[in-house]
């Protein structure tokens, strides 16, 4: 089943000078096609301005489409009344783990959204129990969201849309801003509640090798999809993804590079494990 | 500068100040600067010190916490006791060139001192054993009734409570920026009070800038999270009252009750210097 | 001999019974036209100690000098110092605040007491030298991409002309284009006889631009060599919290399956090298 489905997205702003006076519109999704299965893991690559958090903004109702549908559970998402309702069934992360915590204490945190969804006072304490320990915070139940490293803080902002019991999770650059160490940790979390709980997951990032674990990889370049499939078929397009400012993981570039040389490598390697074997069974 | 004060900055411990109902904890804080006030003479000053001391002591908080927060009003202690002791008529004690320190001055100068400190101390308590949530709860639920008079008080409560979040986030971002620009060579200790305002100039630009796409960041995370005003919200911890939360009511309304009985009793029987 | 630390170590609660150190009994020195990388995890020292190198911070104890000057001497005067020493932070964008561009590279130069002519001389150079386009000059620098933003906060402490330019993890929250801009930006710097310090905690970013990788943990300076040398600690690394390139994976897997290539390969052009040698027959 097809838990998003958007057709012929379009999205525009318009532009305003000094004066104030419109100077123009910017077309930051451009035409936009795009299913999503329920249970998928998706990732959306492009570069920086490319329109990919325009489009996942547009799912959970947080933009209007200029033109087009996105439908989310069968259910028009535009259409919504009051909007606030779509917002249940896709939980959203953003980038800045400091942006997005409001409660005082993680517990107070993690209970915002289904408080604001009115969900009653009796459930609101064993919601928060489960959303924290899915999300492997239940040691910091009681911690002040500014005594955690980024990596838990953006745990905890998971935490707090699992409380509102979401099919999907639209995840908007959630590791840009984290060391090495946090940005491992927080995809483990996301991975696992794909698999585990099979929620749907949307992960927008520019990380490549993030991309690579992905069920399927969506590149947009220009406010347009101009890529789906599978991350070997994706990455495996080497010169059409530096072409839109991206790069590709580097082994699956150093294999590219040995083919283009005559070594009989398949295409979209995408890690120094299958490099490896790929090149052993050369001889 | 900014880091000492914890006017807004919880203590986290396990106590019966604790756990009592805000709404109690802001009432008592009110009652606290009303009997100040009301209070006249060192017995009542005594008795208002006796009662906060208890109450410090049950709250588990340390006295050198709550001290802290007056490094930032020492100023104002100084020039205030500095003022009474010296532009007071009375008996002289002490004179030289063109200042008289009189025997009223010191008593009232002291009495200032003890007045204030004791004010930023009683309302310290409020704010360091109460989560800033609890508070805007308290404070939300105690002037709730003000609904009626279209007085958008869940609006209100909501902005407090994220501003005191965002306190601790905003000092940070502050040294930040200072080094940054410290870094480009600016000058924030040295000359005079007109180069300083504008020494702050590039320091509170890009403060202002953060905050507002802090708040353009929050406002959507929240939004993100189904949050649709104060209609149908449900609280994981409502603010409910307990046995513990009455009888300190009643103990504070004793209290109130003592500071005012003693000063009309001491003005019927005065007694010098008290 | 430009920079010299001697066995620094810094608090941040000295007085206190047990005292944390944030950095602890660190020592090495920084040639001129260097480019050195600090490497380590979040809260492992390294962005407190490229604070002592222009005074931001002043170590709890140990002895830093600068040009055989020691800037931890009582009574040293910084301005000179900060002048030399252009010291990037985390998210420098985040310290622009002029109407416009032009105006706002021109704050460290204005600082320093030059003339007008001067700084604006000086902030054209350091706008050139980060690639900044001519007719954006005159734009509020709130209106730029986040790659332009970071690039004009990095011409507004290049434009004080230092000596040496340290970098705070300068690429963090890029896109992998603005990531390359940044990065060979600092090559070309010190290709024009600046020393360059970059502090990152991402690999790729240091293994292959850098002569010399400083390894920080836990306040302690744990290796100090050539990459090559470093990254032959792969495990060690891996266990504070750190990784290397895959080219260094990639070469250790081969050389356990039998293979003769050298054990640390940092760039994909030099593994695809030695790979082509021994696979293309």
């Amino acid at each position: 089943m097809n838990i998003i489905e958007i057709l012929n997205l379009i999205h525009e702003y318009k532009e305003y000078d000094d004066e104030g006076n419109s100077s123009g519109t910017v077309r930051a999704v451009d035409n936009v096609t795009l299913e999503v299965k329920e249970g998928d893991f998706v990732a959306i690559l492009g570069h920086n301005g490319s329109g990919k958090s325009t489009l996942a903004k547009h799912v959970n109702g947080l933009l209007m489409p200029t033109a087009g549908s996105v439908m989310l559970l069968g259910r028009s998402v535009p259409e919504a009344d009051p909007i606030w309702t779509v917002r249940r069934d896709a939980g959203m992360i953003f980038q800045n783990p400091d942006n997005q915590i409001i409660g005082a204490s993680v517990e107070e945190d993690v209970a915002f959204g289904p408080e604001n969804m009115g969900v009653p006072q009796e459930e609101l304490a064993d919601r928060v129990t489960e959303a924290l320990s899915k999300a492997g915070m239940s040691a910091f139940r009681m911690s002040s969201p500014n005594a955690l490293s980024g990596g838990q803080k953006q745990r905890v902002a998971i935490a707090g849309m699992l409380a509102m019991k979401p099919r999907v999770l639209l995840m908007d650059e959630p590791t840009a801003m984290l060391d090495p160490s946090g940005r491992k940790e927080v995809l483990k979390t996301v991975h696992e509640l794909n698999r585990e709980e099979g929620i749907t997951v949307v992960l927008i990032t520019h990380y490549m090798e993030e991309a690579a674990d992905a069920d399927r990889v969506i590149v947009m370049n220009e406010g347009k999809l101009i890529m789906n499939g599978t991350p070997r078929e994706v990455f495996s397009r080497v010169e059409e993804l530096r072409a839109c400012k991206l790069t590709v993981p580097a082994m699956t570039e150093l294999a590219y590079e040995l083919k283009q040389e005559g070594l009989d490598l398949p295409d979209g390697i995408l890690n120094w494990k299958e490099l490896a074997n790929a090149l052993c069974n050369l001889n | 500068m900014i880091r000492d004060i914890t006017l807004g900055q919880y203590y986290d411990a396990d106590s019966v100040i604790h756990r009592l109902d805000p709404r109690v904890k802001l009432l008592f804080s009110v009652l606290y600067i009303v009997s100040l006030y009301a209070g006249r003479g060192i017995l009542c000053f005594a008795l208002a010190i006796v009662f906060l001391a208890v109450i410090i002591a049950l709250s588990k908080v340390p006295v050198k916490f709550i001290l802290k927060g007056l490094r930032s009003i020492v100023i104002l202690i100084v020039l205030s006791a500095f003022l009474n002791l010296f532009l007071t008529q009375g008996e002289v004690l002490v004179r030289f060139w063109i200042f008289k320190i009189t025997k009223e001055g010191i008593r009232i100068a002291s009495l200032m001192v003890i007045r204030i400190v004791l004010l930023i101390m009683g309302t310290s308590v409020l704010t360091l054993t109460t989560t800033p949530n609890d508070l805007t709860d308290g404070l939300e639920r105690a002037f709730g009734f003000l609904k009626i008079f279209h007085v958008p008080v869940h609006e209100v409560a909501m902005m407090m409570s994220i501003a005191l979040r965002f306190i601790p986030i905003l000092i940070d971002e502050v040294n930040k920026i200072m080094k940054a620009q410290q870094a480009r060579g600016a000058d924030f200790e040295n000359g005079g009070l007109i180069k300083k305002a504008k020494a702050m100039i590039p320091l509170l630009i890009p403060l202002f800038v953060s905050a507002f796409r802090r708040a353009s960041d929050l406002a959507q995370a929240m939004e993100a999270r189904c949050y649709h005003g104060g209609d149908g919200r449900t609280k994981l911890h409502p603010l409910k009252y307990h046995r513990r939360d009455v009888i300190a009511f009643l103990l504070q309304f004793a209290y109130l009750a003592a500071i005012i009985l003693l000063r009309i009793f001491l003005r019927a029987f005065p007694v010098e210097f008290l | 001999m430009q920079f010299e630390l001697k066995d620094v170590s810094f608090s941040y609660q000295p007085d206190a019974k047990e005292p944390k150190y944030a950095v602890h009994h660190v020592s090495f020195s920084v040639e001129k036209g260097e480019f050195l990388a600090i490497i380590g995890h979040t809260g492992s020292g390294k962005s407190t100690l490229i604070q002592f190198l222009d005074g931001l911070l002043k170590p709890t104890s140990g002895k830093v000098f600068f040009n055989g000057t020691e800037i931890t001497a009582k009574g040293y005067q910084y301005s000179n110092l900060r002048r030399l020493v252009g010291l990037v932070f985390q998210y420098p964008e985040h310290q622009l605040f002029e109407t416009t561009v032009l105006k706002d590279v021109c704050y460290g130069p204005k600082n320093m007491g030059l003339d007008k002519e001067e700084q604006q001389a000086r902030a054209i150079r350091a706008l050139k030298a980060v690639r900044f386009p001519e007719d954006s000059y005159e734009k509020s620098p709130f209106d730029l991409s986040g790659g332009e933003k970071r690039r004009v906060a990095i011409a507004g402490v290049l434009a004080m002309e230092p000596e040496c330019l340290i970098l705070d993890e300068p690429t963090a929250g890029l896109d992998p284009h603005g990531r390359e801009d940044i990065l060979s930006m600092c090559r070309e710097l010190q290709g024009s006889g600046i020393t360059v310090i970059l502090v990152s905690h991402s690999m790729d970013d240091v293994a292959e631009f850098a002569e010399r990788i400083l390894v920080m943990d836990s306040g302690e300076l744990k290796y100090d060599g050539a990459p090559k040398e470093v990254f032959r600690h792969v495990d060690a690394l891996e266990g504070i919290g750190l990784s290397a390139p895959e080219t260094v994976y990639l070469m250790r897997e081969l050389k356990k399956r039998g293979y003769d290539v050298p054990e640390v390969v940092l760039n994909t052009e030099e593994a695809k090298e030695i790979l082509l040698d021994i696979f293309k027959k």
